[in-house]
């Protein structure tokens, strides 16, 4: 990769060389991952509208435009296997099945949010659906992913851990610091680097002296390679790829996401930092549901009529979401002190 | 039905705003995503996507309006096979725009009105007591070192899931040899060497026990942990409380606290207030062996993450250790080392040399001071302490911690809550020094507590 190619600010999946070919999806799988995408996407909408009516507080930092990273890659998952991730993590509960309705209510800090509303939108958990969070501390989840995978291998099973993160947490410690123990005792971990090219409002370029974010465990041996995270297809194959890598015992694996974030770092971020123009750019040429969406009439997998009804039919389980969560009542005054011990 | 778009707010602090400027005109085709509007805030300027899909019915806040109240309805989105007539149906009090005459925002988005809640009381935990020892039954002396490893290895024969991992713990047998043997029994998946990597091993091993294995954590020294802290409290202690009781873990982090000897500032300091603040954590402090090897092994069970703090100075000290197969005391409840009458000393750990040593001086002028080995700084026996101030009237604290909001502090304003009436004096701290702890021997010696200090606040708390 040229100098200039890698310092470019704008590096969107025009730029890539992807390593792992793409795989075309059968009929079922185009429609579950556009259904899953969109439901993703209109939840993320109706939460931006909700945080607007002063329905959701604090902080809310939505997935849009991400949606292709984490329905290709839960697309290579078993049972058993888990999922960690940061602060941005609506989509990737919707992607591990839990019910859009306990995720709004939790946003709204209500009775039967995910986390009773103790927790918010940065912190939810599923034990049952493999989902150990929603961590609010930028990089945290790393090495607590790693942790999973430990005791995968701890417990001699083929589970694998999904440790996502984003192009900001790359630079923090605690991502080598795992790194190094991963590869080490050969721990069964994807790294799942969403690299939408700011850290809140700084450009990788800014902060990253290496910007090709596949290439950070090099030093510790860790293999890596660059996706086109707007293409659920690519992401599914490069996902089994290093899903199948780390159940075959070999290691943690690196994949970066070369994804985009067309709303700001949080509901409170105007984005100033980016030209309208770039964020259309990838919007009107790049956009995984559009795509998904082209590809399925293209290829007569369904007919408009078919994915209006898919429309319709998120949009209502979206809309029922939003009305359990408004209506939900707060957490009872009792909550208060429990669970804090077991 | 039409929808309506609303005045959004930026933030949850926001309630109103300027209408900067309108992207779209009456008739246009609005999709999900598309940017309608521009609003103004004094912090910021910010572009209004559209959430819905539709025609832009009627603009309802022309541009340029100042100080919109955030809720309020600024346009309306027609659906297919609606037309303008539909609007006036629906929004009929569409006009009111400015701030003063618009609904709060709490009203129109329909969110409950906060309720005058006031806190429930903090649930009072029930402390369990000591197990009883048989009598007869046989003591073994061993070191603190000693009673701890075995500790380790009883707990790791009983459950498979419970494994040691740190710095120098396997083939080198322990920094301070605490971990020695248990790599020749275990082998070398239960007993893990780590890089030296505190903030990436504490967080490894509070990954493992979220997915529920029984890590401990040693920590060459809790100097080190500092590294580690942000696991130890934003991952470890918080997590259950966050999913709403889904999700926890239970592990141990251990090893030496506070000052050793002649290694100054960076490799001196006593954690144990920092550790007590954090709810969710459990924070255990042994003063000798017997209370070492039970509360090590009830930390190992306890479903909640626990801090463990040794001290270098007590690795060497033996004590008497009861051979019992399964020896395990409770958390949270502390001991009367020495029974007394007319002042109650309160310390734990390395501070218990102190107390107890100053009480056997005070016992030569005919002073019988009591002294109370907390053993367990979260959960705190308050009891414990209450029950004996309020025989004595009189109290004085012992640490190696630095006075301000340490946990002589705690202790103290727990008596003036409880057992104001029952004091005959103020209750007096004795702690280190407020300094980083001095390498020169001299220096070193004032920095921390002293028998003689905790002589003299005994005395001058019963007024001698």
């Amino acid at each position: 990769m040229s100098a200039a190619k890698a310092n470019s600010n704008t590096q969107t999946s025009d730029d890539l060389a992807p390593t792992t070919p793409l795989v075309e999806f059968s009929k079922e799988q185009d429609l579950a991952a556009y259904q899953t995408m969109l439901t993703i996407r209109r939840f993320e909408e109706k939460a931006g509208q909700m945080y607007g009516m002063g329905l959701i507080g604090g902080f809310c930092h939505l997935y849009i435009g991400q949606e292709a990273v984490v329905v290709g890659m839960q697309m290579a998952l078993k049972k058993g296997d888990q999922v960690i991730t940061g602060y941005r993590d609506h989509g990737h509960m919707i992607a591990c099945g839990l019910d859009p309705k306990g995720v709004m209510a939790e946003l709204t800090g209500r009775a039967h949010g995910l986390s009773k509303g103790k927790g918010g939108s940065m912190h939810m958990f599923s034990v049952e659906k493999g989902f150990y969070g929603g961590h609010g501390i930028v990089g945290a989840q790393v090495p607590l992913g790693t942790g999973l995978a430990f005791a995968n291998r701890y417990r001699g099973n083929d589970n694998v851990s999904l440790a996502y993160f984003g192009d900001g947490a790359a630079n923090q410690g605690q991502v080598y610091e795992s790194f190094n123990m991963a590869e080490l005792w050969k721990l069964p971990v994807v790294y799942v680097i969403e690299n939408n090219h700011y850290a809140m409002g700084t450009a990788s370029t800014r902060s990253s002296s290496e910007t090709n974010l596949s290439r950070r465990g090099l030093s510790f041996k860790i293999p890596g390679e660059q996706v086109d995270g707007m293409d659920v297809r690519a992401v599914k194959a490069a996902a089994d790829k290093a899903v199948a890598w780390c159940r075959a015992g070999k290691g943690p694996y690196i994949l970066e996401m070369l994804t985009y974030r067309y709303r700001g770092h949080s509901m409170s971020d105007p984005a100033k930092y980016r030209t309208r123009e770039e964020v259309d750019k990838v919007r009107t040429t790049h956009d995984p549901i559009d795509m998904a969406r082209n590809r399925i009439l293209e290829k007569k997998f369904a007919k408009e009529d078919d994915l209006k009804k898919i429309d319709a039919s998120v949009r209502d389980s979206i809309n029922e979401a939003a009305e359990f969560a408004t209506h939900d009542p707060e957490p009872d005054v009792s909550e208060l002190f429990t669970d804090i011990y077991r | 039905m039409p929808t309506n778009i609303l005045m959004p707010a930026l933030s949850p602090t926001m309630e109103k705003g300027n209408l900067a400027k309108w992207l779209k005109k009456e008739g246009d085709t609005i999709k999900s995503g598309d940017i309608i509007a521009e609003i103004e805030t004094d912090k910021a300027t910010m572009e209004v996507e559209a959430s819905d899909e539709g025609t832009l019915g009627k603009i309802l806040v022309a541009e340029g309006t100042q100080d919109v109240a955030v809720n309020t309805p600024i346009a309306v989105i027609l659906n297919d096979g609606e037309n303008a007539s539909s609007i006036k149906a629906a929004q009929p009090a569409a006009a009111q725009k400015a701030a003063e005459s618009a609904p709060p925002a709490a009203a129109t988005a329909e969110v409950p009105a906060p309720k005058a809640d006031k806190a429930p009381a903090a649930p009072v935990t029930e402390t369990a007591v000591d197990p009883d020892i048989p009598e007869g039954t046989e003591m073994v002396t061993m070191t603190m070192r000693e009673a701890l490893r075995d500790a380790m290895a009883e707990e790791m024969r009983r459950d498979g899931d419970v494994f040691v991992m740190g710095e120098e713990v396997a083939e080198y047998q322990g920094a301070y040899k605490v971990t020695q043997g248990l790599l020749q029994e275990f082998g070398d998946k239960r007993v893990i060497d780590t890089p030296i990597t505190e903030h990436g091993f504490a967080g490894l091993g509070v990954g493992a026990a979220l997915a529920g294995l029984k890590p401990i954590v040693e920590f060459m020294t809790f100097n080190f942990a500092m590294q580690a802290i942000d696991q130890i409290i934003n991952s470890a202690a918080k997590t259950l409380y966050m999913s709403g009781g889904q999700m926890g873990c239970s592990i141990v982090f251990r090893g030496p606290n506070g000052a050793a000897s002649r290694v100054a500032a960076q490799h001196s300091q006593d954690y144990s207030a920092w550790y007590s603040n954090i709810p969710g954590l459990r924070v255990v402090t042994p003063s000798n062996a017997a209370d070492a090897k039970g509360l090590l092994k009830a930390a190992i069970r306890d479903p909640n993450p626990v801090i463990f703090l040794e001290n270098e100075m007590l690795y060497g000290h033996s004590g008497p250790v009861p051979k019992l197969d399964d020896f395990v005391l409770p958390i949270g409840k502390a001991r009367i080392a020495r029974a007394g009458k007319d002042v109650t000393i309160i310390a734990w750990s390395n501070g218990m040399t102190y107390a107890l040593k100053a009480a056997e001086e005070l016992a030569k002028e005919g002073i019988e001071a009591e002294v109370i080995d907390l053993r367990t700084l979260k959960p705190m026996d308050t009891e414990t302490i209450i029950a004996s101030v309020k025989k004595t009237g009189r109290a004085v604290t012992v640490e190696e911690g630095w006075a301000q909001s340490g946990v002589g502090a705690e202790i103290a304003a727990r008596i003036m809550e409880q057992a104001f009436d029952y004091l005959d004096a103020p209750v007096a701290r004795v702690s280190g020094k407020e300094v980083p702890m001095p390498y020169a021997a001299n220096l070193e010696k004032l920095a921390l507590p002293s028998v003689a200090e905790v002589v003299e606040a005994a005395k001058s708390v019963s007024y001698r």
